[in-house]
């Protein structure tokens, strides 16, 4: 069923990771994720991957929903892991016709998909455990220094709350009109390409008119309470840093100065 | 011939840790002629159930035989046994697509595959039977009519396609009283007139009362009475338990025999009721 998606979903908890200030949860990943591509080292590799392992299992989120996530781009990590099977030089192990497999090309292939699967699962991580409410909020501060220069960081941000406020709704109408359309004898998921496609109109167009009414709605009910862009508005839930903020940076700092000791050590 | 449900159970979003059991190990009846109400608190599973009854939800555990045919099959008995059953929905007014009304109601007919002329015969029956004249409605905008009137369209659009078993979920929802009196009456005159099964999804206990023949309760996803009215009216405990009230006539009844009229409170429609109280009143040779 369509409202079965787990992508990008929040699942609400008590965890030090649910606790974070979602700023410094973006921030923290932003670093982590550059450390991912940036650090060559073997054991730094082990170092990233024990790190994100221990923030799963802080996070109380079933390894297996984590796992789950890495689902839509298994195919690009696939396929980058034959690429490099197949392209880099060094010693040969395997040939068939003009390709050839080598030591080196396993092991780049498997660093690459150790590298894609470690920034998936961990952007994962941050989208589960936090609301979206926050998340929005959270890149709306920080982006906020680009007002100075123009750029519209909280209309973008309420654009976002929004789409994503609308975006479980909308599957969820989706869901109940695809239903209706088949109690009345439309067969959606048969036949070929053109018939599908015909097949869709009378769920689009219940579904588009319900959209831009829910919108209509929505703004009416917006300017009923004299909503007016970001100038000058206080939030209800001020954004502060706690104690656990300051111990995720604490650790963080230990981890990340580990990974350049060892790179330029070892 | 029935629609016979056995030991279903739904989960919705399974291996997640949103999963929610919503329907528990449900075994009821829906008997063919008859107009059996279904009635729960909201998220009691009835909208789960009814769903279950032409295969849109597949049951996680159970089977449902329509007619004596298992339709989770996957052949044509088991398709011919699905579309035996028309689901109207809540709000089903959501679901108008097309540019015409008589268009619109067409979509189910043609879908199944009736002719030109069938389809254009259905059409003309179904908006009579709702009261929305043919030849003023039929080329207009669906998009156009008043709240009741797009409901009542809506409605045609599944009469159209001629269930032997009609379920309607909560069809009254949101309208008018007189909107919602007329449309009972026009469901009640289906029955009556095409004998067509009806399985009415209400909250509305007064609603059951003068509609139905046999109640079924959901409470939390399960089944906690299957019965006729008069029995299931008469057990305040479970209804209540289930988030219900009586209907009106039943309190007002039930408050009368407390204070020491005695009546037989057997009865739960108005004229019923009358009667009772009338004959309690003769005994009494105060009449
Ligand atoms: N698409 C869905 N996904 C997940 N849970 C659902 C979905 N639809 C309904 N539910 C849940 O199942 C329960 C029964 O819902 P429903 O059958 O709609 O009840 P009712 O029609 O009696 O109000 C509710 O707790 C509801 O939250
Ligand atoms: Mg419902």
């Amino acid at each position: 069923m369509l409202t079965d998606i787990t992508l990008g979903q929040y699942f609400p908890g008590n965890s030090p990771i649910h606790d974070m200030d979602a700023r410094v949860k973006i921030v923290l990943l932003f670093i982590y994720i550059v450390a991912v591509f940036l650090f060559d080292n073997h054991i730094n590799y082990g170092i990233m991957t024990a790190g994100a392992i221990g923030v799963v299992l802080l996070s109380g989120l079933p390894v297996g929903t984590v796992l789950k996530s890495i689902k839509p781009l298994w195919w690009i990590i696939l396929f980058s892991f034959g690429i490099h099977l197949f392209s880099t030089p060094g010693e040969p192990i395997f040939k068939v016709w003009n390709f050839v497999m080598t030591k080196e090309g396993i092991i780049q292939g498997f660093i690459i998909s150790l590298r894609l699967v470690l920034m998936i699962a961990t952007s994962s991580i941050l989208m589960f455990t936090t609301s979206p409410l926050k998340l929005t909020d959270a890149l709306e501060s920080l982006m906020s220094p680009l007002k100075k220069i123009g750029f519209p960081a909280h209309e973008l941000a309420m654009m976002m709350t929004i789409a994503m406020r609308f975006i479980p709704t909308l599957l969820e109408e989706t869901d109940k009109i695809i239903k209706a359309q088949q109690s009345r004898g439309s067969d959606i998921d048969d036949g070929n390409f053109f018939q599908r496609a015909k097949g869709m109109i009378p769920v689009l167009v219940p579904l588009f008119i319900s959209a831009f009414r829910r919108a209509d709605e929505l703004a009416i009910a917006m300017e009923a309470r004299c909503y007016q862009g970001g100038v000058d508005r206080t939030r209800m839930k001020q954004q502060r840093l706690h104690d656990v903020d300051f111990w995720a940076g604490g650790i963080f700092s230990v981890f990340l100065i580990s990974l350049i000791v060892v790179q330029f050590t070892l | 011939m029935s629609i016979e449900l056995k030991n279903i159970s739904y989960t919705y979003m399974p291996k997640t840790p949103f999963e929610h059991l919503a329907l528990d190990d449900i075994s009821i009846t829906i008997p063919e002629g008859k107009i059996t109400a279904i009635a729960g608190h909201t998220g009691s599973g009835k909208s789960t159930l009814i769903q279950h009854f032409n295969g849109l939800l597949k049951p996680s555990k159970g089977t449902i035989l329509v007619d004596g045919v298992d339709i989770g099959k996957k052949n044509t008995e088991a398709k011919a046994a699905r579309r035996k059953v028309g689901i109207v929905f809540q709000y089903p007014e959501y679901q108008l697509f097309e540019e015409t009304i008589a268009k619109d109601i067409a979509f189910g007919p043609r879908n199944i595959g009736c002719s030109e002329d069938e389809t254009q015969e259905r059409v003309k029956q179904a908006m009579d039977f709702v009261n929305l004249d043919y030849d003023k409605y039929a080329h207009r905008s669906p998009f156009q009519l008043s709240g009741g009137q797009k409901r009542r369209a809506a409605i045609a659009g599944i009469l159209a396609l001629q269930p032997k078993y009609l379920v309607l979920d909560e069809p009254t929802a949101g309208l008018d009283p007189k909107g919602r009196e007329s449309l009972m009456e026009k469901f009640r005159r289906l029955h009556k007139e095409k004998g067509t099964t009806i399985v009415l999804i209400s909250h509305n206990m007064d609603n059951i009362a003068s509609y139905a023949d046999n109640v079924i309760i959901l409470n939390k996803g399960k089944v906690t009475m299957e019965a006729t009215p008069e029995e299931a009216f008469s057990k305040k405990e479970i209804i209540s338990q289930a988030g219900l009230e009586l209907p009106e006539v039943k309190t007002i009844m039930n408050e009368l025999a407390q204070n020491g009229l005695e009546i037989q409170n057997n009865a739960y429609t108005m004229d019923k009721a009358v009667e009772e109280i009338i004959e309690a009143l003769r005994r009494k040779g105060k009449c």
